[in-house]
């Protein structure tokens, strides 16, 4: 095995006044084979808290696989649902404290009740910070212009999805490790609401070669 | 650890240079490949980096600035990462280099900070203490061959005596009335040096006019800066931290000099 | 079990109240001997930067369990990078002190403690016994004089108060319950968490605490008016 499976990817979150949308593509490669072409990168880790994963998709699935376990087992012992800062509290020391033996670069993002809609960034060092917007993975590097050109504070729901269905559809048509579909979602104080965009769906931009 | 090692020497020694539990066992003669889990992989470099911090002393107390960038590679990414922070009332820090073994250590100074407190006795920590411990830690993670990828300015005052000291990444340490890493070294601290020459007894204002020259020169020279940073300042009123500033960069010369010309 | 309730009930009296925007601690902590310095034996502890304890019985125990009680917040700050909250502290410090009354070979600790917080603007109190049993309260009282200290905290409204004002109802009720035949000497301690310390436990100032102790005393020599003072 020379080449790891991993998530070359596209990933993004936004956040907005009760709530976050997160979005990933949906390719997964081993170097130039597209190994799934139906991944979901949008990983629950509570009902109200996911993670969008980028880079090897072995550590990340065992890093959310790790964090679901302590979230879960602090809901019971607090009695209450955890704060989306304790979730990328938890991604963060896994991610520092192995960060010469996995790579991940990780945006969890979530609602509580506390601080309503929020988003981590956790690249691949192993730092935290929160934003109200991140994008991540190989596509990311594509997608600066667009997301600083085209951010604004205080978007609604629908103009936050809209915002990262565009940046995503732009990313996996320049990026050669992202592609597929786009997942979508909508976090809230009611829960999650999924949205896929295939095929037609998917935003186009300028395509005239 | 110790217990493992110990088991496996048993192991050789019941039954030498045979397969031992839980290994691959290399026939004899065969070429060699060195036991991966031997050699102690660490990749050691930073990711998401901060560049230079400066600090100045002044007449009745320090200064230091670090700009809010947190550089990934090239890509400026994170523009809005402090890189500076206050201890307590007295003691400041502030880092550049990789930003997680920052948060780290900050956490860890945040966590002996409250310890200190719980004692109720009186005592903090001053900026000597800090930095005495400080110095001890970055020496004994860079003996470890995993040291945190830093470089700090420590600063405040203590019985009315402002301090300064720098220390990397490998436990170089030194006090200094000015002090600078990375590219501010090369740049930023023979103007500080300079300004603190000409005049020794230099107000909270001037000094914060010379930090503020240094950010600009910085942000000229500096292709990891950003004009967008935190000036953080201890007197014997307390620690405060302004910002973030920026400065007007200034592109006159364009017009003065004959490389602006098309021709 | 019984000898550790005593422990408490022999002990000087410490009272918590929760106001509106903070809690306020108080302690009668008796002088034994002159030869103590002054503010030995303290009996108010930092347990973590916004969570503060008065504890009533075994000092030596007290101790132990403070010593238990800052480890497991520092735990928290560790593993969940902010601080922990008092329910969920105090759970754990009683099943901690309940462990050791299961045991034969182990004495139960004879302390009751008292732990006070804010956090996100919400003051909180909450008691923990020699059993490990432990509960929330709006004013609690340990020690020698716990009963007539719940009385008189029973006639304040705290709830609306804040806590600049709770803190002199805090002196008066130490100074109130403390016997004067019985024990001699002792020495107020106070301390509060809340809107104006940032959140932070503190011991009250010097000047605060001495015009606590002033409306105290006050208070004392016109015993009829306790009523209106109180609520005034």
């Amino acid at each position: 095995m020379n080449k790891e499976v991993s998530t070359g990817t596209t990933i993004a979150a936004v956040e907005f006044k009760d709530g976050v949308v997160i979005g990933a593509d949906s390719r997964t490669t081993t170097g130039p084979y597209i190994a799934n072409r139906v991944s979901n990168k949008l990983t629950k880790v509570t009902d109200y808290i996911y993670c969008c994963r980028s880079g090897s998709a072995a550590d990340t699935e065992a890093v959310s696989d790790i964090v679901h376990y302590h979230l879960s087992f602090y809901r019971m012992e607090l009695g209450e649902e955890p704060r989306v800062r304790v979730a990328a509290h938890i991604f963060k020391d896994l991610c520092y404290n192995y960060r010469d033996s996995i790579t991940a670069g990780i945006i969890v993002a979530g609602w509580d009740k506390h601080r309503g809609g929020q988003v981590f960034s956790i690249p691949i060092g192993g730092m935290i910070t929160r934003m109200p917007f991140a994008i991540g993975g190989s596509g990311s590097t594509y997608l600066y212009g667009f997301v600083d050109a085209n951010y604004k504070s205080g978007m609604s729901k629908e103009e936050c999805l809209k915002f990262t269905a565009n940046a995503l559809a732009l990313a996996m048509s320049r990026d050669g490790s992202s592609g597929g579909i786009i997942n979508l979602a909508a976090i809230t104080k009611h829960g999650v609401e999924k949205i896929i965009l295939t095929g037609d769906e998917i935003p186009k931009f300028n395509e005239e070669f | 650890m110790a217990f493992l090692s110990g088991e496996y020497q048993w192991n050789t020694e019941l039954w030498a240079h045979g397969p031992s539990p839980g290994k691959f066992y290399n026939f004899p003669g065969t070429s060699q490949e060195s036991d991966q889990s031997d050699i102690v992989k660490r990749t050691l470099h930073p990711t998401v980096t901060g560049t230079s911090v400066m600090g100045i002393i002044f007449k009745d107390g320090i200064m230091l600035a670090a700009d809010t960038l947190g550089s990934y590679g090239t890509l400026a990414r994170y523009r809005d990462l402090s890189r500076v922070s206050v201890v307590n009332d007295a003691t400041v820090i502030a880092a550049g280099g990789d930003y997680a073994d920052f948060q780290y250590l900050k956490s860890v100074i945040e966590q002996r900070v409250i310890d200190e407190n719980c004692y109720d006795d009186g005592f903090n920590y001053t900026p000597q203490s800090l930095f005495s411990w400080l110095t001890r830690v970055m020496y004994n993670r860079r003996s470890k061959y995993d040291p945190l990828w830093n470089t700090f300015a420590v600063g405040g005052i203590n019985n009315g005596k402002p301090f300064l000291g720098y220390v990397d990444k490998i436990g170089t340490a030194y006090t200094s009335n000015t002090l600078a890493s990375g590219f501010g070294a090369y740049l930023a601290r023979p103007m500080m040096r300079d300004a603190l020459e000409k005049n020794p007894d230099m107000s909270e204002e001037e000094a914060k006019a010379v930090i503020m020259r240094c950010m600009k020169v910085l942000h000229y020279r500096d292709a990891r800066s950003l004009n967008r940073f935190e000036i953080v300042t201890v007197t014997k009123d307390g620690a405060r931290v302004e910002g973030p500033l920026s400065i007007k960069p200034d592109w006159s010369i364009v017009r003065q000099s004959r490389c602006g010309k098309s021709s | 079990m019984e000898y550790a309730q005593k422990a408490v009930e022999n002990s000087g009296t410490a009272i918590g109240i929760r106001g509106k925007d903070g809690v306020v601690f108080g302690v009668e902590k008796l002088v034994r001997s002159k030869l103590y310095e002054v503010g030995a034996n303290k009996r108010i502890f930092n347990i973590d930067t916004h969570i503060g304890s008065a504890v009533a019985g075994l000092l030596a125990d007290a101790r132990h369990v403070v010593d238990t009680a800052r480890e497991e917040a520092a735990n928290y700050r560790y593993n969940y990078g902010e601080s922990i909250p008092l329910k969920y502290l105090t759970n754990r410090v009683s099943m901690y002190v309940h462990a050791y009354t299961l045991y034969s070979s182990m004495r139960p600790f004879g302390v009751s403690m008292i732990l006070g917080s804010y956090d996100e603007g919400l003051p909180q109190l909450y008691m923990i016994d020699p059993s490990g049993v432990s509960w929330g309260y709006f004013g609690c009282a340990i020690g020698k004089a716990q009963q007539t200290a719940k009385t008189e905290i029973e006639k304040l409204k705290t709830k609306e108060m804040p806590i600049s004002e709770v803190v002199k109802e805090v002196a008066k009720i130490i100074h109130i319950v403390h016997d004067e035949v019985k024990d001699k000497a002792f020495e107020l301690e106070l301390s509060w968490v809340g809107e104006q310390t940032q959140g932070r436990h503190v011991l009250v100032p010097d000047d605060i605490k001495e015009e606590a102790i002033r409306y105290a005393n006050e208070a004392l020599k016109e015993p009829d008016d306790e009523e209106d003072q109180a609520i005034g």
